[in-house]
C-alpha cells in the first residue's frame, strides 16, 4: 500500500463520519428515549383516527385554519361523519391542553419547531 | 445497446425495486427483513465495500508524476506562479484540492468548442454541468445532514438550525425545503442533459442512468413522503434509533407506511451499490494523481515504483570489451589502450 499513513487517516475520518449517529447516541446515552406525550382527557378518539392524526395533524390544522379564517366554514365533517366545530381553542385544546407535555414531546424528538406559536399564545392551564 | 434501452433498462430496475418494496410491505412476515436486516446488510456492504475499494486503489502504484497543470509552474522568482493551477508545495496543493472537492473547480473550467458556420471554430465556457452538479451535490449534503434528526437524540442544534434555514421560505405545511426542490430540479437537468445532447447520450452507459434514477427515486419518494403521502415520523425515528443502537426492534410507537418502505429500500440499494459504482468518485477525488500530485518533477525525481533494476551495458563498458577490435578496424576511441582520452 502506498501513502499508508494518509490512506489510513482518510479511512479513519470516513469511519468516524459514517458511524457518527452510532457513537453520538452512545455519548448522549439517550438511545432508548421514546417520547411519551401526556393527554389529560376521557375521550378515546380525536377528530380522525390516531394513525391519521399522527401522520397528518399539521395538514389538518392548516386546513382548519383556512376553513375558519379564509373560507368562513365552521363545521368539520370527519371521515366517520361525526361533526366538529372548527375551533382550535374550543375543540383541539380541550384535550390537547398542555403544550409542554403533549406537543413538545414529539416535536423535540423530531427536531421540528412548528411556527404555530410565533403568533398564537401558549394556552395556560386553568387553576 | 440502443440508446433507448440504455435508459429503459435501469429505469425498469428502479421501478422493480419500488414494486419489491410494495411486496415487502404487503406481506407482514417480510417486515423484519425489510426494516431491520436489509439496512444492516446494506450498511455493512457499504462500509466494507468502500474500504475494500480504497485499499485496492492505495495498492496501485503511480508510475509517473502527472498533475494536470493549467498555469505557470514555480520558476524564477520574477515569473509569477499559478499557485492553484500548478502547485509546488503541499499548502498550495491542499488549496487546490479543497476547491476541487467543495466547488468542483475543474468542472468549472469545462469549455465547449463549436462550429460557427464556414468552418470557423468558436471556443467558450460551458458551466451548466458545473452548476447542475454543484446544486445537486450540495443539496444532497444538506439533505443527508438534515436526516441526522432521525438518528440522533437529542437532535444537535446545528441540525435544527440548518433545517430551519432550509425551510426558511415557510411554504406550505409541512414546510417545503429549498434543497428538496433544488435536488429534484438538478437531477432532472442532469438526466435531460444526458438524453438531449447527442455527445452525452452517446457516451452514457446504463450504469450512468441507474445511479441517476436511484437517487431520483430516493429524492422523489422522500419529498412525496414528506408532503403528500405522509408517514408516522415518530415511528420512523423509533426504528432508526433502535437500529443504530444495535437493539433492533419493530416494537414501534406507531406503524410506518408504504412510502417509507419504498424510500428505505431505495436508500438501502443505493448504499449497497455505492462502493461498486461510479459514485465512488467521492473518495476517488482524493486518489486522482492528476489532482493530488505536486508539479515538482524538475526538482524531485519521481521514481516509478514498479521499475525493476535493468541490466544495462554502457558505452564505456562496450569500448572496454571491443577496444582491440575497434582499434584494428580504425574506429575512433574515447579512451585508448594507454588510458588516455
Amino acid at each position: 500500500m502506498y501513502d499508508k499513513g494518509k490512506v489510513i487517516l482518510g479511512l479513519a475520518i470516513f469511519l468516524c463520519l459514517a458511524s457518527f449517529p452510532a457513537w453520538y447516541i452512545v455519548l448522549t446515552g439517550k438511545g432508548d428515549y421514546r417520547p411519551a406525550p401526556v393527554l389529560a382527557t376521557s375521550e378515546n378518539q380525536c377528530v380522525e383516527s390516531k394513525q391519521y392524526m399522527r401522520e397528518y395533524h399539521m395538514q389538518l390544522l392548516n386546513q382548519w385554519r383556512d376553513d375558519a379564517v379564509r373560507n368562513g366554514r365552521a363545521i368539520y365533517t370527519a371521515t366517520d361523519n361525526r361533526t366538529y366545530d372548527i375551533n382550535l381553542t374550543g375543540t383541539c385544546l380541550n384535550c390537547h391542553s398542555n403544550k409542554a407535555e403533549f406537543c413538545d414531546s414529539c416535536h423535540n424528538y423530531q427536531g421540528v419547531a412548528p411556527n404555530c406559536w410565533d403568533c398564537h399564545n401558549v394556552p395556560v392551564m386553568g387553576k | 445497446m440502443m440508446s433507448a434501452q440504455k435508459v429503459v433498462v435501469p429505469l425498469s430496475a428502479v421501478l422493480a425495486l419500488v414494486l419489491l418494496a410494495c411486496v415487502g410491505y404487503v406481506f407482514a412476515p417480510l417486515h423484519y427483513f425489510m426494516l431491520v436486516i436489509l439496512p444492516y446488510l446494506c450498511g455493512v456492504i457499504f462500509i466494507a465495500g468502500f474500504i475494500y475499494r480504497i485499499i485496492r486503489w492505495a495498492q496501485s502504484p503511480v508510475p509517473f508524476n502527472i498533475p494536470t497543470v493549467c498555469g505557470q509552474e514555480e520558476s524564477l522568482h520574477w515569473i509569477r506562479q499559478d499557485k492553484q493551477g500548478s502547485p509546488s508545495n503541499y499548502l498550495q496543493l491542499t488549496w487546490r484540492m479543497l476547491l476541487e472537492i467543495f466547488f468542483f473547480r475543474s468542472l468549472f473550467r469545462n469549455s465547449k468548442t463549436e462550429q460557427a458556420g464556414q468552418g470557423r471554430l468558436v471556443y467558450g465556457g460551458n458551466q451548466w454541468l458545473w452548476l447542475g452538479s454543484l446544486a445537486f451535490h450540495w443539496s444532497l449534503f444538506v439533505i443527508i445532514f438534515r436526516h441526522l434528526r432521525f438518528f440522533t437524540e437529542p437532535v444537535p442544534a446545528l441540525v435544527i438550525w440548518l433545517t430551519e434555514l432550509d425551510g426558511i421560505l415557510q411554504l406550505a405545511i409541512p414546510t417545503l425545503f429549498i434543497t428538496d426542490f433544488v435536488i429534484l430540479a438538478a437531477l432532472t437537468y442532469l438526466f435531460i442533459r444526458r438524453v438531449a445532447f447527442a455527445q452525452a447520450r452517446f457516451i452514457s452507459l446504463p450504469s450512468d442512468y441507474l445511479a441517476l434514477f436511484l437517487i431520483l427515486g430516493v429524492a422523489l419518494s422522500g419529498v412525496l413522503m414528506r408532503s403528500i403521502f405522509r408517514v408516522d415520523l415518530v415511528a420512523v425515528k423509533d426504528l432508526a434509533l433502535s437500529i443504530i443502537t444495535f437493539r433492533p426492534s419493530l416494537n414501534l410507537s406507531g406503524s410506518v407506511g408504504l412510502p417509507f418502505f419504498i424510500h428505505l429500500l431505495l436508500v438501502c440499494c443505493l448504499l449497497a451499490y455505492f462502493p461498486f459504482s461510479k459514485m465512488m468518485h467521492a473518495p476517488g477525488v482524493f486518489f486522482s494523481p492528476t489532482r493530488n500530485m505536486l508539479n515538482d518533477s524538475r526538482r524531485k525525481r519521481h521514481v516509478n515504483p514498479w521499475d525493476r533494476p535493468v541490466r544495462v551495458h554502457t558505452y564505456a563498458e562496450y569500448e572496454d570489451e571491443f577496444r582491440v577490435q575497434m582499434k584494428k578496424a580504425g574506429l575512433p576511441l574515447e579512451i585508448d589502450e594507454a588510458g588516455n582520452k
